[in-house]
């Protein structure tokens, strides 16, 4: 086993270990299910014949997401902070390990758990493929969406738990900033119409809606990729921060 | 085998550690005393890696801590001070983790094994680390330090917190460690390093300020001036009765016990040991002694001296 395996475990043991992550998957599970079943309910009422895809898989991802947001801060907000609270950050700094080995195992392991999260979904399209089968190619670009949309704010969770100590503080900024980004353009009125078009290409929303709806595109995709890019290098200038702070 | 060549570090504009070099040769077990906030935890930390010096290099075994920390890294077993270990980790698992991550190429489980045997840990293999008393927690600290088999060991302040007890037996195991380690450890405490270390790298506000073998240190710290006496008799009448023997300057009294005891403190006019005299006259008197040593100095007062004498260094 490498070391790097050896981290990674160790990693998945804090989550998977702890009953916190536990209690979010139930939260998570419920809200979904619950989603399902009203969205569907909608679907059967006022929209039955109409396209499954607008009116009942956007809908529903778009509700997901919304409890994702939610999540995501409370999975990613011991990844730094409570290890450098501890202390026990100050073995890792001194193993043999390079910062970005760190950081990778850090962020596969809350990939792996938003990964059961997301994967229990695919039980409710399931269902219905069961009863009345559709057009598959849709939902896979929701999926790759919603994987990038998860990854991404994942990765902005990961890079604030490594600015502070305090798995709180982590968890309110964290929530604050994956939100303000999701919620960037949604009142278009209230903004500037000579920055409309700035801050819509930073909304999240309207970078995520086009996988909603079924359609993949390279500059959805570049706009995840590179905000992830912009958080790993933020999460490693932070882990650096030790050399001129003197501190974890 | 640790090499620090005019090292400092800056934190912003407090400079914490300034232009200190010591070598430490393969197998040798040195002490770096000195008050807190002296600069022996950012020294430690500069030559396990956990960040790079401000100014100046160090090496160990053989390896630079700046151009290769990775590399150099895998020669360190370290043990900060007031160690943090995962609480929901058991002994094994935590060891295995900790041999793993520093990249041990030997049969893990079988070196595992032998590290809990060593250290005292075998029948606590299964037991939380989040359960454990400090003082085992202090014994997996030192195990995962030593679990890679490490050429070079740095424990900082190995002995702080726990009790009476604990620390002789961490004392002995580090005594143990330093034939097949070079050991660098810290203290605040000046007993600790006369009996753990052979030298001793005396720090003061970020700089090395002297350098003595332990041997030489204790010689220092046992103070040629003045007597610590525990003695039952009239605390007037003994003051009288020694401060009337030959060489001495004063006598004081500290303490009066309930049980009838007296402390006193005796200095003497030059640098003489009192106590074989002051014993001698206590005895013709036929007072029952209790304690009679040449008074220990305290680490303040080991400073003093030293930046007084400028001896040592």
């Amino acid at each position: 086993m490498s070391r790097f395996t050896a981290l990674l475990r160790r990693e998945l043991r804090g989550f998977f270990g702890s009953p916190l992550v536990y209690f979010v998957a139930a939260v998570f599970l419920a809200l979904s299910g619950y989603y399902f079943y009203t969205d569907l309910n909608a679907f059967i009422t006022f929209g039955f014949g109409d396209s499954i895809v607008e009116h009942l898989w956007q809908r529903l991802f778009n509700d997901i997401v919304r409890v994702v947001l939610t999540v995501i801060p409370l999975v990613t907000m011991r990844v730094y902070a409570e290890e450098k609270n501890l202390g026990t950050i100050e073995l890792l700094y001194t193993s043999p390990l390079r910062d970005g080995e760190i950081l990778a195992a850090k962020y596969l392991a809350c990939m792996c758990v938003f990964l059961v999260l997301l994967g229990s979904t695919v039980l409710y399209p399931a269902m219905i493929y069961y009863i009345q089968p559709f057009d598959l190619s849709q939902l896979k670009a929701i999926y790759l969406g919603l994987f990038m949309l998860v990854s991404t704010m994942v990765l902005i969770g990961i890079f604030v738990s490594s600015l502070t100590q305090t798995q709180l503080i982590a968890a309110m900024f964290t929530y604050g900033s994956v939100l303000l980004l999701w919620n960037l353009s949604w009142n278009e009125a209230a903004l500037p119409t000579d920055l409309l078009g700035v801050i819509s290409q930073l909304c999240a929303y309207d970078h995520f809606e086009p996988f909603a709806r079924g359609i993949v595109e390279l500059k959805h995709v570049a706009y995840f990729a590179a905000l992830s890019l912009l958080m790993v290098f933020g999460t490693l200038r932070s882990m650096e921060s030790r050399q001129w702070r003197g501190r974890r | 085998m640790i090499n620090a060549d005019h090292l400092s570090k800056n934190y912003g504009p407090v400079r914490a550690v300034d232009d200190i070099s010591f070598d430490i040769a393969a197998g040798d077990i040195v002490g770096l005393l000195g008050p807190n906030g002296s600069g022996k935890t950012t020294i430690m930390r500069m030559l396990t890696g956990f960040f790079a010096p401000t100014a100046g290099t160090c090496s160990v075994a053989g390896v630079d801590l700046v151009e290769d920390s990775l590399g150099a890294r895998r020669h360190i077993g370290y043990l900060p001070e007031n160690i943090a270990l995962y609480p929901d980790m058991n002994v094994r698992g935590y060891l295995t983790f900790a041999a793993r991550t520093r990249d041990f190429g030997g049969n893990v489980k079988q070196r595992v094994d032998d590290v809990m045997e060593e250290c005292g840990l075998a029948h606590m293999a299964r037991r939380t680390i989040g359960k454990m008393s400090k003082g085992y927690r202090q014994r997996v600290g030192i195990a995962q330090a030593i679990v890679h088999e490490p050429e070079v060991l740095i424990l900082d302040e190995p002995t702080v917190g726990l009790d009476p007890r604990q620390i002789v037996e961490i004392r002995s195991l580090i005594s143990q460690l330093a034939g097949r380690s070079t050991v660098l450890l810290s203290t605040h405490i000046l007993p600790e390093v006369s009996v753990t270390c052979r030298r001793v790298l005396i720090l003061d506000e970020g700089r090395l300020v002297a350098e003595d073998t332990a041997e030489g240190l204790t010689k220092k710290t046992v103070g040629k001036r003045e007597a610590v006496l525990r003695l039952r008799a009239n605390a007037a009448e003994a003051v009288r009765v020694l401060g009337a023997v030959d060489g001495v300057e004063s006598v004081e009294v500290t303490a009066t016990a309930s049980d009838g005891t007296v402390s006193l403190l005796v200095a003497a006019e030059q640098a003489t040991d009192l106590v074989p005299a002051l014993v001698r006259e206590v005895s013709e008197r036929g007072w029952p002694l209790y304690e009679a040593t040449p008074r220990v100095m305290s680490l303040e007062e080991l400073f003093v001296k030293i930046l007084e004498d400028g001896v040592g260094s």
